[in-house]
């Protein structure tokens, strides 16, 4: 089924891969992005793959090849190099492009239940699962007449050996 | 002709899976045996009408028919015959034509093996499962036709969209329709079970083989898409918690729980109301995930429908039937007496645990998957919940049923002995301990990562104490050990080899997060690179053509202590149809670990930026499910099971007239 490729058709596709060559459909990370300092380089790195890239979907920009991505792996590494710490590129960068940017909401007032429904589902089924246990078990029943004195009875024969 | 042909025979599907949906139900509700009688003959023709489309597609796209609209845009007459056969099912029209397909042929078996099933229980299933294929063929027919013309006909077609030229698309939709629509059965089961208002033992029963089934074709669906988004995007990552990604967790860890569930029901008759309602919440997500994906209302790379009529088409399905059931529950469940009282600590109590975890695990990503839309919808506000979110909250729920797991089949039924428990699993834990130190004193790595690693190990320890317990190992001579452990039933193979499988795959997803070693080099030809015990030389780059696309495609020889071990050829391809370049990633197998190469465009004399990835173990994330695959057929295969329901399957191959 193999056919190749010929005339126009080859012409197109010389075309469309110089194209594609000349946007450059890059992989992600560039080496001549990286910066010298490999703990800097580490934590700039780390950051990234926690930042949306916010043309692309559910990308990190560590991971995205959209230019826009490539441009905020050069900020924050610049924000790195400069001394900024982990929390203050995060501030400047949510301050620049809100919150959509940060790919772990921060815990806040409209966060709360997205954050908080794994410790309700637990805690209200851990509720629910020990008021059910709890209602099924049957309180024992008090001895009948009859049962009290075999009981007693066994006890006597159990005291005379 | 073909197009026409098989356009019709999907509109006669529609009618007989209304018949279907119908008479069954009225004639379960009559007590009238005739009507009842209606549904398997129907069920086994809808089958076969719905076959008969699917293969008319199928047809028009191996013969390159360009005046059909569906197949112009998404086929090319260059391409392989293998991905004109699979792009009938990788868009949107096409795979929901396989959906139904997978449903019919899922009411078919119901039909033709469900014999021994009491006769309203049966009627009512399938009439349940007529509803759906009703509710799917209306949409398709009406919002989503794939035998639709185009005038005039193109000479040449759009071609599919590259990524998914791969063996991929060929495996991964089937295995996970399979998965999602065999939900449909439990579905039907819990409705039939709510309708009759009676649920026991047998009906567990019943139902289990269903949901296993569905459950094994989930969980090696869920793992072939995995690798394929490995190998396929090239950046080597195996999970991205994509919306789309997460509408498949949704049902695997609702059906999880209701296989655990059910067990309860079938042994103790306890749990009946929680887990009629997890088998409707498993289907519902089924459906849900299916609407995520098919409305494009989560634009993702998996969303190929952005029109706004199909969204709304489903959503209605979607408040059909889950509103429906739901309400039915709240109506009938109450009628459904409890069952066998327990201890806390208990096999019960244990299965509990894991349904309370796996549901918390499940709310966390519904809820994650959702968030942002209704919070931008209820106040304009955007945010993001990605991967780093679901990792800090679904991560530990995971690790927590983990770590607990390896208890749970120690313990008795009904009253169980924790320290007993404990006391048999402390080998394990300290096989687990000292997994731990020898790694972190050679590999180091973070505290999560060392209580990951302790989970993992003492999980698959876990699973082989479990083995060991159930042949009393150390206590019975050699030759009764042999035959106890042929002895054993499948079913308790299939638990341990589900155990160990999930074990197995948190070790991988531990080595892979952690040990994995990156180079990101720009190399000119002649540079080495070394990476691990690995050296690779980059000898320069060529060009390269295949039926639809040309390449660029760079070498590198890797050799390990001298001896070359293999030649890399990560390439940059371009699909030719569409102008869209691909990534195409080297991968070579070292035991478990494997070595990925990717590469950037070439510059100018031969230069190129690679990326090169030692992931240690990495193959365990998907032999892991593959290993829990096997535990499930196996416990499908248990004599228990067989005597439940499909029993009469083998006779009926055997003398099909009758």
């Amino acid at each position: 089924m193999r056919r190749p490729l010929h005339g126009i058709a080859l012409h197109v596709a010389a075309l469309a891969f110089a194209f594609a060559t000349a946007l450059g459909a890059a992989l992600a990370l560039e080496p001549g992005e990286m910066l010298k300092d490999s703990a800097l380089e580490a934590r700039a790195r780390a950051l990234t793959k926690t930042l949306r890239c916010m043309v692309c979907q559910n990308e990190s920009i560590d991971d995205s090849n959209a230019p826009l991505a490539r441009d905020l792996r050069v900020l924050v590494r610049e924000r790195v190099a400069a001394g900024d710490s982990d929390a203050q590129v995060r501030e400047f960068l949510v301050a620049r492009y809100g919150e959509f940017i940060l790919l772990e909401p921060r815990f806040g007032a409209r966060t709360l239940l997205l954050w908080g429904v794994p410790v309700l589902v637990i805690v209200l089924g851990g509720l629910g699962v020990a008021l059910a246990i709890r209602a099924k078990r049957p309180a024992p029943a008090p001895l009948s007449e009859e049962e009290q004195r075999r009981l007693a009875a066994i006890l006597n024969e159990n005291k005379k050996l | 002709m073909i197009a026409e042909l098989s356009h019709y025979a999907l509109v006669l599907a529609l009618a007989l899976a209304i018949m279907q949906a119908v008479l069954p139900l009225w004639g379960a509700a009559k007590n009238d045996a005739t009507l009842m009688g209606v549904a398997e003959p129907v069920a086994i023709a809808n089958f076969a009408f719905v076959a008969l489309a699917f293969a008319g597609l199928t047809a028009l796209y191996i013969g390159s028919d360009f005046s059909v609209t569906n197949v112009f845009e998404n086929s090319h007459s260059a391409k392989p015959l293998i991905y004109k056969i699979t792009g009938v099912w990788g868009n949107h029209e096409g795979s929901m034509l396989l959906w139904v397909l997978v449903l019919a042929l899922f009411s078919a078996f119901v039909a033709a093996f469900g014999g021994n099933l009491p006769a309203r229980l049966r009627a009512n299933a399938l009439g349940v499962q007529g509803l759906i294929a009703t509710a799917f063929l209306l949409f398709i027919l009406t919002t989503s036709n794939p035998f639709l013309r185009l005038e005039p006909a193109p000479a040449e077609g759009r071609d599919l969209n590259p990524i998914l030229q791969d063996l991929g698309l060929a495996i991964h939709p089937p295995l996970l329709y399979l998965g999602y629509v065999g939900f449909s059965i439990s579905f039907a089961f819990a409705v039939a079970a709510l309708l009759e208002g009676k649920i026991d033992a047998a009906w567990a029963r019943w139902v289990r083989p269903w949901t296993l089934a569905a459950w094994v074709f989930l969980t090696l669906g869920i793992a072939m898409g995995s690798y394929w988004a490995y190998y396929e995007l090239g950046w080597g990552g195996f999970w991205f918690w994509d919306p789309v990604e997460n509408a498949s967790v949704l049902p695997w860890l609702t059906g999880t729980a209701l296989l655990h569930s059910a067990l309860v029901v079938e042994k103790r008759d306890a749990l009946k109301i929680w887990t009629v309602l997890l088998a409707i919440l498993a289907f519902s997500l089924s459906l849900l995930g299916t609407f995520l994906v098919r409305s494009g209302v989560l634009t993702s790379v998996h969303a190929f429908a952005t029109d706004p009529t199909r969204g709304v088409f489903i959503l209605a399905i979607l408040a059909f039937f889950i509103g429906g059931s739901l309400a039915l529950f709240a109506w009938r469940a109450p009628e459904l007496k409890p069952g066998g009282i327990f201890a806390p600590v208990s096999r019960e109590g244990a299965l509990i645990l894991n349904n309370l975890l796996l549901t918390a695990a499940a709310a966390t990503v519904l809820t994650g998957t959702l968030y942002p839309l209704a919070l931008e919808a209820l106040t304009g506000e955007k945010i993001s919940v990605g991967a780093p979110f679901f990792n800090r909250t679904v991560g530990p729920l995971m690790l927590l049923l983990l770590v607990l797991m390896p208890a749970g089949p120690l313990l008795a039924w009904k009253r169980g002995d924790a320290l007993g428990a404990a006391q048999r699993l402390v080998l394990a834990g300290g096989i687990a301990l000292a997994a731990v130190i020898l790694l972190y004193i050679t590999a180091g790595g973070s505290l999560m990562a060392a209580i990951s690693l302790f989970v993992a190990v003492f999980a698959i320890a876990g699973a082989i104490t479990e083995f060991a317990e159930r042949i009393q190992l150390f206590r019975v001579s050699a030759g009764e050990l042999f035959s106890r452990a042929i002895g054993l039933p499948r079913a308790a193979y299939g638990s341990i080899f589900a155990h160990a499988g999930i074990g197995l795959a948190l070790l991988g997803i531990v080595a892979e997060s952690n040990w994995s070693t990156e180079r990101i080099v720009a190399l000119k030809p002649g540079d080495q690179v070394s990476i691990a015990s690995f050296n690779l030389g980059y000898t320069g780059i060529g060009r390269r053509e295949g039926p639809n696309w040309i390449e660029d495609v760079g070498r590198f020889e890797v050799r390990r202590g001298g001896t070359l071990v293999a030649v890399a050829e990560p390439a940059k391809r371009v699909y030719v149809a569409r102008g869209m370049p691909t990534t195409e990633a080297s991968i070579h197998t070292f035991g478990l670990g494997q070595l990925y190469v990717t590469i950037n465009d070439p510059e100018q004399g031969g230069g190129v930026s690679a990326r090169i990835y030692w992931k240690p173990l990495v193959l365990l994330i998907w032999l892991g499910p593959v290993l829990m695959a096997v535990g499930g057929v196996l416990s499908l295969s248990d004599r228990r099971l067989r005597i439940g329901a499909p029993r009469r399957a083998a006779r009926a191959a055997v003398a099909p007239a009758e």
